[in-house]
C-alpha cells in the first residue's frame, strides 16, 4: 500500500535492532509449533506489542491533525475494568465487547469535543481524561484488582486462530481496517490539510472540527480494544496499572515512525513498525540476561540513536558529506 | 538641522539582502504634535520607525534628538534617550498584573527585594493622570485591548518621556475606544510629546494628526501639514500618481450584462468591520472591489464568504434568500474564495500541487467520497497544462513553488468546483510579471465563459482594465460604484479619498 520506498528508515531501523538482539540471543529467532499454536521470542514482540500498536494506530491520525492524546492508558484502564466487570458478572463476549468498544468511542468523542468545539488545546484536553480516567476506573473495580475466570472472554488475550495468537492479529486486522478507511476514503487527504494548515482547509470548505473529532473517537476505539486485550490476557483488570504509560511508548511508536508531532502527512504503517521497535526492544534486553536495571537506559539510547538518523538537520548533513564522497570519488 | 525639531533624520538608507527598503529617507518631529506616518504595504514605515527606535541599524544617514546627533543601537538605547515605542501587538505580559506591567524591570526596591507597596502606590498615581481606572494588582489579561494599549502608552511615556512611536494602535479598538485613546494622546501633546502615529485609517489621520509623511516604495514622497492637505491630495500622495496621465484605458471596454443579478446582498455588514453596503452580481461580470488598505476591502470578501457572520442585511442567490455563516454555506451556493494571504490562508504546504487542486472539490463532496485516483489525476493534468502552472509536477509539494504558482494552483482549486461566483482578493500581490499576465487573462476569459467574479485589488490600472463595474470603499463604507465608462484610474482615486461617513 504505502510505497516501500518511504519506509525505509523505519524497516532499517527494525532490521538493525532484530540482528542485533540476534547477535545477543541467538534464540530470538527460532519459531516452533507447540499445540497448534506459533511459539517463539519473535512471535512474543507480536503479541506483546499489541496494546502499543493498537494505541499507535489512533495516536497516528490524532497527531496528524497537530493534536496529542494523553489519556488512551486511561481509557484503556477504564474500559478493562468495565469489561472484567461485564465478565464477572456472566455477561456474553458479544455484549462485554459492545458496551467496552462503545465506551472507548464515548471517551474519544468526549476529547475531541474539547479539542475540536471547545478549542482547548489537545494536551490540555486529554490530560483531564488521563487524571480522571483512572480514578473512574478505580471506582468501577472498587480500588481491587478484579478477577474472573471465563475462557470464551480470554480467547481475546491468549487464544490462537490457525496458530497465529489473537493479539496479533487484532493489531493486525485493526492497523489494516484503519489503514484501508483513511486511505481508501478521503479521510486521509482532508485530515493531513487540517494538520498541515487548519485555516486554509475551513477555507476551502473542510470541516475540520468534524475530522478531528472523529480522529479523537478513533484512537479511544483502538485504547479501548487493547485495554481488553490486557485484561483478556491477565484475566483481571489492574485499575491502577493497566495501559500505565502506555500512551508515551504510542507517541514514542508514532514518532519513530516519522509522522511529525506538528501534524500532516501520517503513515500508519510507519508507527505500527515504530511500536515493533519498541517492543523488539524490550523483549531484547530482557532476554539478553543484562540486568533490569540497564532495561530503560538501553532502549533511550537506541532510540536516541534512531530519532537522531531521522532528524532533518542530521539528514541535510549526511546528505552533503555524501556529495562530499562522490566529488572525491569522481576527482581521484 | 531643522532647529525646531525635537526628532529629526536625514538620507536614512537601509536594504536587506540587497534589495534597498529605504532609500535617503528624511524624516522631522516637532514636541508638541501628532504626526502620522503613511503608506500602502512595503512603503518602508515599519522600517523607519524600527531604525528610529533603534530596533535595526541604518545603512547610512543620521538622526537627532534635541538638536544632538544620536544612534541608538537597541531599543534600550532609545527609551534611555527618551523615544519610546509601542507596537501593533502590545508588548505586555498578559499574566502579569498591571502593576508589574508598567515596572518590569525596574521594579522599586527596598533591601534587594521588590518593594510591592511602592509598586501600586506608583501605578496607581500614574494610571490616574490617563484617567483609567485600572487595579494595579489585577492581571492585564483581565482587561481590553484599549486599556492595555494605554497601560502600553504609559509605560513607554513613563520610560522615555520625549518621543512616542504608536504602531497602528487602533488596529483592533472599536469607535468609542479609538476616541478614548485618542483623549490621552491630545493629552501627551499637550503636554509637549512628539507624537508619531502609523495608521491605514485616513479619517482618524484627519481626526488626531497635525501633520503627515507620507513614504512610498522606500521613499519619501513629502510631509505636509495635515489643515493644508486635501484629501484627495494626500491619496495621490500615497498611490504615487500623477492624476493627470492616469487614464488608463479599458483593455476589454465589457459592460454590465443585462442578466438578472445572481448574487445579491442588501444592506450586509458587520458592525467594527464594514458598514452596510448592497451589492449585486451578474454572471459574466466582473466587480473590482478597489480601496487603500484597511478600507474594508478584505473585511468585504470575508463577509460574502461566510467567515465572518453579518450583523445586519441579508444575501439571495438567484433570488432565493440563503444564509452564508459559513465557507461550507457559501461554498454550497457555488461560491469560491482565493484570499489575499496565500500562504497562512490559500495553500497546504506540504501537500502536493494535485492534492492542493482537488482539495476544495474533495471537501464539498464529503470524505466518503473519494475522487479517484484517475480523476484527482486527470484535474491536476488539465489544471496544470490549462493554466501553465511551473513546473508541471503534479506530485511536488506546492511549498516549493514560485508564488506565481502557488496562485495559480489555488485559482485551479476552485475552478475545479466549477464555481458560479469568485472572489478573489488580491490575485496578483507578490507574484512576477509573466504570472500577473497570465492571471488577468484568465479573469477576463472567465468572465467571458459567464462566470461572476467578484476582485479587490490595490493595482487601480489592473481594476480599470478588467472590471465591468466598480465599487470604491474608503473608510469601511462602500462609498461609490463606478460602470462603463465612468471607470477611470482618476475617477477611482477621486473616490477613494471620499470619507467613508461623506457617502
Amino acid at each position: 500500500m504505502t510505497k516501500l520506498k518511504q519506509l525505509r528508515p523505519q524497516l532499517l531501523a527494525l532490521a538493525v535492532v532484530l540482528v542485533l538482539i540476534g547477535l545477543i540471543s541467538p534464540g530470538f529467532f527460532s519459531v516452533t509449533v507447540q499445540n497448534g499454536r506459533l511459539y517463539g521470542s519473535l512471535i512474543d514482540v507480536g503479541v506483546r506489542v499489541a496494546p502499543v500498536a493498537l494505541l499507535a494506530i489512533g495516536m497516528t491520525l490524532v497527531i496528524a491533525t497537530k493534536g496529542i492524546d494523553l489519556s488512551v492508558g486511561a481509557v484503556m484502564a477504564i474500559t478493562g475494568a468495565v469489561a472484567a466487570t461485564l465478565v464477572a458478572d456472566g455477561h456474553s463476549v458479544p455484549v462485554v465487547l459492545a458496551v467496552s468498544l462503545a465506551l472507548g468511542l464515548v471517551c474519544g468523542i468526549w476529547n475531541g469535543v474539547l479539542v475540536a468545539f471547545l478549542d482547548i488545546q489537545p494536551i490540555i484536553a486529554t490530560l483531564i481524561l488521563m487524571v480522571a480516567g483512572r480514578g473512574i476506573a478505580q471506582l468501577i473495580t472498587g480500588g481491587v484488582i478484579l478477577t474472573f475466570n471465563d475462557p470464551a472472554f480470554s480467547f481475546i488475550g491468549s487464544g490462537a486462530v490457525l496458530g497465529i495468537p489473537m493479539p496479533i492479529l487484532i493489531w493486525l486486522a485493526m492497523g489494516l481496517a484503519v489503514g484501508l478507511l483513511v486511505r481508501r476514503s478521503a479521510l486521509g487527504l482532508l485530515i493531513e490539510a487540517v494538520g498541515i494548515n487548519r485555516r486554509a482547509s475551513m477555507l476551502v470548505g473542510v470541516r475540520a472540527r468534524f475530522l478531528i473529532l472523529a480522529t479523537y473517537a478513533i484512537s479511544g476505539l483502538c485504547a479501548a480494544m487493547a485495554g481488553m486485550i490486557v485484561t483478556a490476557d491477565i484475566h483481571g483488570a489492574d485499575a491502577n496499572n493497566a495501559g500505565l504509560w502506555l500512551e508515551l511508548d504510542a507517541i514514542l511508536a508514532v514518532v519513530i515512525g516519522g509522522t511529525s508531532l506538528a501534524g500532516g502527512r501520517f503513515s500508519i504503517t510507519a508507527s505500527l513498525i515504530g511500536a515493533l521497535i519498541i517492543q523488539a526492544l524490550n523483549t531484547g534486553i530482557l532476554m539478553s540476561g543484562w540486568p533490569p536495571e540497564f532495561n530503560l537506559i538501553v532502549k533511550a539510547v537506541v532510540i536516541v540513536a534512531i530519532l537522531t538518523l531521522q532528524s532533518p538537520a542530521v539528514a541535510d548533513e549526511l546528505s552533503v558529506l555524501r556529495g562530499m564522497l562522490r566529488r572525491k570519488g569522481a576527482k581521484s | 538641522m531643522t532647529h525646531d525639531a525635537l526628532l529629526s533624520a536625514q538620507g536614512i538608507d537601509k536594504s536587506f539582502f540587497g534589495v534597498k527598503v529605504l532609500d535617503g529617507v528624511d524624516f522631522s518631529l516637532r514636541g508638541g504634535e501628532i504626526h502620522a506616518l503613511l503608506g500602502e504595504n512595503g512603503a518602508g514605515k515599519s522600517t523607519l520607525v524600527k531604525i528610529l527606535t533603534g530596533a535595526y541599524r541604518r545603512d547610512a544617514g543620521a538622526m537627532w534628538l534635541d538638536g544632538q546627533e544620536v544612534e541608538p543601537r537597541s531599543v534600550a538605547e532609545a527609551q534611555a534617550l527618551g523615544i519610546g515605542t509601542v507596537y501593533q501587538e502590545v508588548n505586555l505580559l498578559d499574566n502579569l498584573t498591571v502593576a508589574e506591567n508598567l515596572y518590569l524591570g525596574r521594579q522599586p526596591r527596598r533591601m534587594g527585594m521588590i518593594d510591592r507597596r511602592r509598586m501600586r502606590g506608583d501605578a496607581a498615581t500614574l494610571l490616574a493622570r490617563y484617567g483609567v481606572g485600572a487595579d494595579p494588582d489585577e492581571t492585564l489579561a483581565h482587561y481590553p485591548v484599549a486599556v492595555r494599549q494605554i497601560i502600553a502608552i504609559a509605560r513607554a511615556v513613563d520610560l522615555s518621556g520625549k518621543v512616542l512611536f504608536l504602531d497602528e494602535p487602533t488596529a483592533s479598538l472599536d469607535a468609542r475606544e479609538v476616541q478614548a485613546l485618542f483623549t490621552v494622546l491630545r493629552q501627551l501633546r499637550a503636554q509637549g510629546l512628539g507624537i508619531v502615529i502609523i495608521t491605514h485609517f485616513l479619517d482618524q489621520v484627519y481626526q488626531i494628526a497635525d501633520r503627515v509623511t507620507v513614504l512610498r516604495n522606500g521613499r519619501m514622497v513629502g510631509s505636509r501639514a495635515i489643515a493644508e492637505l486635501p484629501r484627495r491630495d494626500l491619496v495621490a500622495m500615497m498611490l504615487g500618481r500623477e492624476l493627470a496621465e492616469a487614464t488608463a484605458h479599458r483593455g476589454s471596454g465589457a459592460t454590465q450584462p443585462d442578466t438578472p443579478a445572481a448574487f445579491l446582498f442588501e444592506g450586509y455588514g458587520k458592525r467594527g468591520s464594514i458598514a452596510p453596503f448592497d451589492l449585486d452580481i451578474r454572471p459574466g461580470e466582473v466587480v473590482g472591489i478597489a480601496g487603500l488598505l484597511g478600507s474594508g476591502r478584505t473585511e468585504t470578501a470575508r463577509l460574502m464568504f461566510g467567515i465572518d457572520r453579518p450583523d445586519s442585511g441579508q444575501a439571495a442567490v438567484d433570488g432565493q434568500p440563503v444564509t452564508l455563516h459559513s465557507p461550507q454555506d457559501a461554498i454550497g451556493h457555488g461560491f469560491g474564495m482565493c484570499p489575499e494571504e496565500r500562504k497562512t490562508d490559500g495553500i497546504v504546504g506540504d501537500l502536493s500541487v494535485r492534492q492542493n487542486i482537488v482539495l476544495a472539490l474533495q471537501a464539498s463532496r464529503g470524505w466518503a467520497r473519494p475522487i479517484p485516483r484517475r480523476e484527482a489525476d486527470a484535474l491536476a493534468e488539465r489544471y496544470i497544462k490549462a493554466l501553465d502552472i511551473r513546473p508541471p509536477d503534479p506530485n511536488r509539494p506546492i511549498k516549493f513553488l514560485s508564488g506565481g504558482n502557488q496562485q495559480k494552483a489555488i485559482l485551479a482549486r476552485w475552478l475545479a468546483t466549477d464555481p458560479r461566483l469568485l472572489i478573489l482578493d488580491e490575485p496578483t500581490r507578490g507574484i512576477d510579471i509573466g504570472a500577473h499576465a497570465e492571471i488577468i487573462n484568465l479573469i477576463e476569459k472567465l468572465r467571458e465563459d459567464g462566470m461572476a467574479l467578484v476582485v479587490i485589488s490595490s493595482e487601480i490600472e489592473e481594476l480599470v482594465a478588467f472590471s465591468t463595474r466598480v465599487i470604491v470603499l474608503s473608510d469601511r463604507h462602500h462609498v461609490r460604484e463606478l460602470r462603463g465608462a465612468e471607470i477611470t484610474a482618476e475617477a477611482i482615486v477621486e473616490a477613494m479619498a471620499v470619507p467613508g461617513d461623506a457617502a
